[in-house]
């Protein structure tokens, strides 16, 4: 049934992309999002709006794309969605609108090649709507009257932002670190997101009268109790997952063993890849070994790469992960993307200790392989360690990209807020209240590590359970 | 928000190897910084984000002093900024602030620059009627610094120059031995708080080892962020891994594993060098 074949995306060429940090993938043209959305089926139950965290009414904006409307599909979706641009890049849509899309194979984990292309139609419509600005997307000119606080200028905090401000209602945002955008800024590196889309959507907040206040750290500064003596009518956090997960194991504390959070900051938020013209530093290694297998395991290699050819070096850039290759949680393409961009990737394999020379830098990374067992809680086959399978590494940097854990610096001097056994913040879920009243939160700091999209359906809710909260105190 | 600069001091200046003292606004952080924490700052938008201790607060909380030597990139340009130049960026307080004690007997050591964060410790001790023996330690005499504000917040109060230039010659450790020794065992000294170069921090850690007396550091690892999110910071602690920013910057002297930071500490030596030389006239 299927007519046509899906319409590929232009990406740069591996060997020349992987010596620079622009952007990868060019996006469709208008003939190219024509003929993609000419594929969709356009299904009386479109199951694919089912797969997408914040609802976009995907078979719509489809739809008007094929009549041409492109202002109206971006008003299409920018009804659910305000960053197109943004999550049309950094969106794992395999996982979710495309793999409920009814050509996707069943029975796969993740989406098949079949499957519409949503993301770049929503790509290409955004960018057509970053290039075409209408007024209807201008500022809210309403009174402003009640004002709320949000803690976090990341995917969450963004979106949360966007939501109340065209609602009319005064925000202000608080950014602990110098720059704005939170992950977005310093995880997802320029290659995948170019920062002057980023640097688009967070004016347009601004165009809209959302005020936003960098280096001010909530929960040191001020506390949520403060905020709300100081006028403010709710406080939505936005805090993100914080602090970096380590393996545990011998030797994780010598020199060049960065956390991927420390990596991509002082690569992507600190541009240290500009280094000496921008003045913070990231060492770059012969063997430089990335250990887990998401999305930023997946760019903190594709930086390391980047980095090594830069510098002169040959490319030698390994990703170690404990699992096979279609357990790999990162997203398909950018899985695609680091292979052809020439990064090894050995599976099944678990670290055991870190090795060093006498200066204290690592050299040597000692491992075991892995089989495959049965599934464990998460659903994933369980990788069993194969006794007497030890081996050795060259590793002259290391990226640690196993996960995070809750930043506690705001929870823990706010002992009213309910926090669970992770130190994830316990909402309403419904109404995304906390325990404190009027006080908010979505993304990370509440459902652990998850995707800008999720985080951005999670500060909807919770924006629309302000919205109303504030208009019933009128 | 620019963040002018003040009031800029320099407090030592020795063959090139300064000690200076900016004043800057910072209402938001003087409102509620303690003895012992920290800000970040960026002296440009291309620059590093580097912590450096809240020497003082004024008493309006309006603004924040910091204290620093001219060592690395950072430091030195900073150093070249002026009254009315401004930093890029400022962020704090941050860290733990120090756990002031009650109507004790506390050392408080310090060397080099490390006076500048001392400084406000001995003075909280001091408001709290703690018994404070400051020992001040410094290369040369040209190099110690906020002598006369930590004798007004001492009981008792010593300096040693390396070259016996000013006060006893030699080391802090030394008068802090000989006062270990000759202390009342009925009624010894609760604390021994220090802050200086590692070499200094460690010495003082063995001193005070064999007396069984708490001893705090407050270290100064690298950092970028700040606030627990890179994890550069790390330090071993009783054989477990801290970091520095946000469960620290204090840890117990005895529990430090100071031959890891001080080879952690050099990480980007070769780079830094090599900036110097291409940025630093």
């Amino acid at each position: 049934m299927v007519k046509k074949e899906p319409v590929k995306i232009k990406e740069v060429e591996a060997s020349i992309r992987a010596g620079n940090f622009d952007e990868v993938i060019l996006g469709y043209n208008e003939d190219e999002a024509l003929h993609e959305a000419a594929r969709c089926l356009q299904c009386k139950n479109p199951l694919c709006i089912s797969g997408c965290p914040v609802g976009i009414d995907i078979k719509t904006f489809i739809y008007k794309i094929t009549r041409k409307d492109y202002a109206g599909a971006y008003n299409t979706i920018r009804e659910k969605n305000n960053f197109p641009s943004i999550c049309g890049r950094v969106c794992p849509a395999e996982y979710q609108c495309r793999k409920a899309c009814v050509l996707s194979k069943k029975g796969l984990p993740f989406a098949s090649a079949q499957a519409i292309n949503i993301h770049f139609l929503e790509r290409f419509t955004g960018d057509y709507g970053m290039l075409h600005p209408s007024p209807s997307k201008a500022a809210c000119s309403g009174p402003q009257i009640k004002k709320v606080a949000i803690v976090g200028s990341g995917p969450a905090g963004l979106c949360c932002a966007g939501e109340l401000a065209r609602a009319g209602i005064k925000v202000i945002v608080y950014e602990g670190l110098h720059k704005l955008g939170g992950v977005l800024r310093y995880g997802i590196p320029p290659f995948r997101l170019p920062r002057n889309i980023l640097d688009y959507e967070i004016d347009s907040l601004k165009k809209m009268g959302v005020e936003f206040i960098p280096n001010f750290i909530v929960g040191r500064n001020k506390d949520v109790d403060e905020l709300l003596k100081d006028g403010f009518s709710a406080v939505f956090l936005g805090l993100g997952a914080g602090i970096p997960s380590f393996l545990g194991i011998k030797g994780e504390n010598l020199c060049n063993i960065y956390s991927a959070n420390e990596f991509l900051t002082r690569v992507n938020l600190m541009s240290a890849y500009k280094f000496p013209k921008a003045h913070t530093p990231v060492n770059i290694g012969k063997s430089m070994v990335i250990i887990g297998g998401g999305n930023t395991a997946m760019d903190a290699a594709r930086c390391a790469l980047r980095l090594q050819k830069m510098n002169g070096m040959s490319p030698n850039t390994t990703i170690l992960y404990r699992r096979s290759e279609v357990e790999l949680p990162a997203r398909r393409l950018e899985i695609e993307h680091a292979k052809e961009e020439g990064i090894k990737f050995k599976l099944l394999v678990k670290p055991q200790e870190f090795v060093g020379d006498e200066k204290g830098f690592v050299t040597k990374l000692r491992c075991l392989q892995c089989e495959l067992g049965e599934p464990d809680s998460s659903g994933r086959r369980k990788p069993i360690e194969i006794p007497g399978s030890d081996f050795e590494v060259d590793c002259d940097i290391a990226v640690v990209a196993i996960g995070l854990n809750a930043n506690e610096i705001l929870t823990k001097v706010t002992p009213s807020l309910k926090t669970d056994k992770y130190g994830d913040v316990i909402v309403e879920q419904e109404s995304m209240e906390t325990s404190i009243k009027n006080v908010f939160a979505g993304g990370d700091i509440v459902g652990g590590e998850g995707t800008v999209i999720e985080a951005m359906g999670m500060a909807k809710k919770a924006a629309k359970s302000i919205i109303e909260k504030l208009c019933n105190q009128r | 928000m620019s963040i002018k600069i003040l009031e800029k001091k320099i407090l030592a200046d020795v063959s090139g190897s300064r000690i200076v003292q900016i004043k800057v606004p910072a209402k938001d952080i003087a409102a509620k910084a303690k003895a012992g924490q920290f800000i970040v700052l960026m002296v440009t938008e291309e620059g590093e984000r580097i912590p450096l201790t809240i020497a003082d607060i004024d008493s309006n909380k309006t603004t924040i002093t910091i204290i620093f030597q001219e060592a690395g990139l950072t430091t030195r340009l900073l150093g070249k900024l002026e009254p009315n130049d401004s930093l890029y960026a400022l962020a704090g307080p941050l860290g733990h602030p120090t756990k002031i004690h009650e109507n004790e007997d506390v050392f408080i050591v310090g060397g080099g620059v490390g006076i500048a964060e001392i400084y406000p410790v001995a003075r909280a001790f001091k408001a709290k009627g703690n018994r404070v023996t400051t020992i001040l330690g410094a290369r040369t005499k040209e190099l110690l610094i906020l002598e006369e504000e930590l004798k007004k917040v001492s009981d008792n109060f010593y300096v040693t120059t390396d070259d016996g230039s000013y006060g006893k010659k030699g080391f802090v450790t030394d008068i802090l031995k000989d006062l270990l020794i000759k202390s009342d065992k009925s009624a010894p000294y609760s604390l021994v708080y220090a802050v200086g170069p590692i070499p200094m921090m460690r010495k003082v850690a063995e001193t005070t080892k064999p007396f069984n007396v708490k001893t705090l550091v407050s270290l100064n690892a690298l950092m970028v962020d700040a606030t627990g999110m890179c994890g550069c910071c790390r330090v071993s602690v009783g054989g477990k891994t801290k970091f520095s920013c946000v469960d620290g910057p204090e840890f117990d002297a005895h529990e430090v594993n100071w031959d890891e930071l001080i080879k952690r500490n050099k990480i980007y030596f070769d780079k830094e060098q090599h900036i110097c030389k291409l940025l630093i006239k």
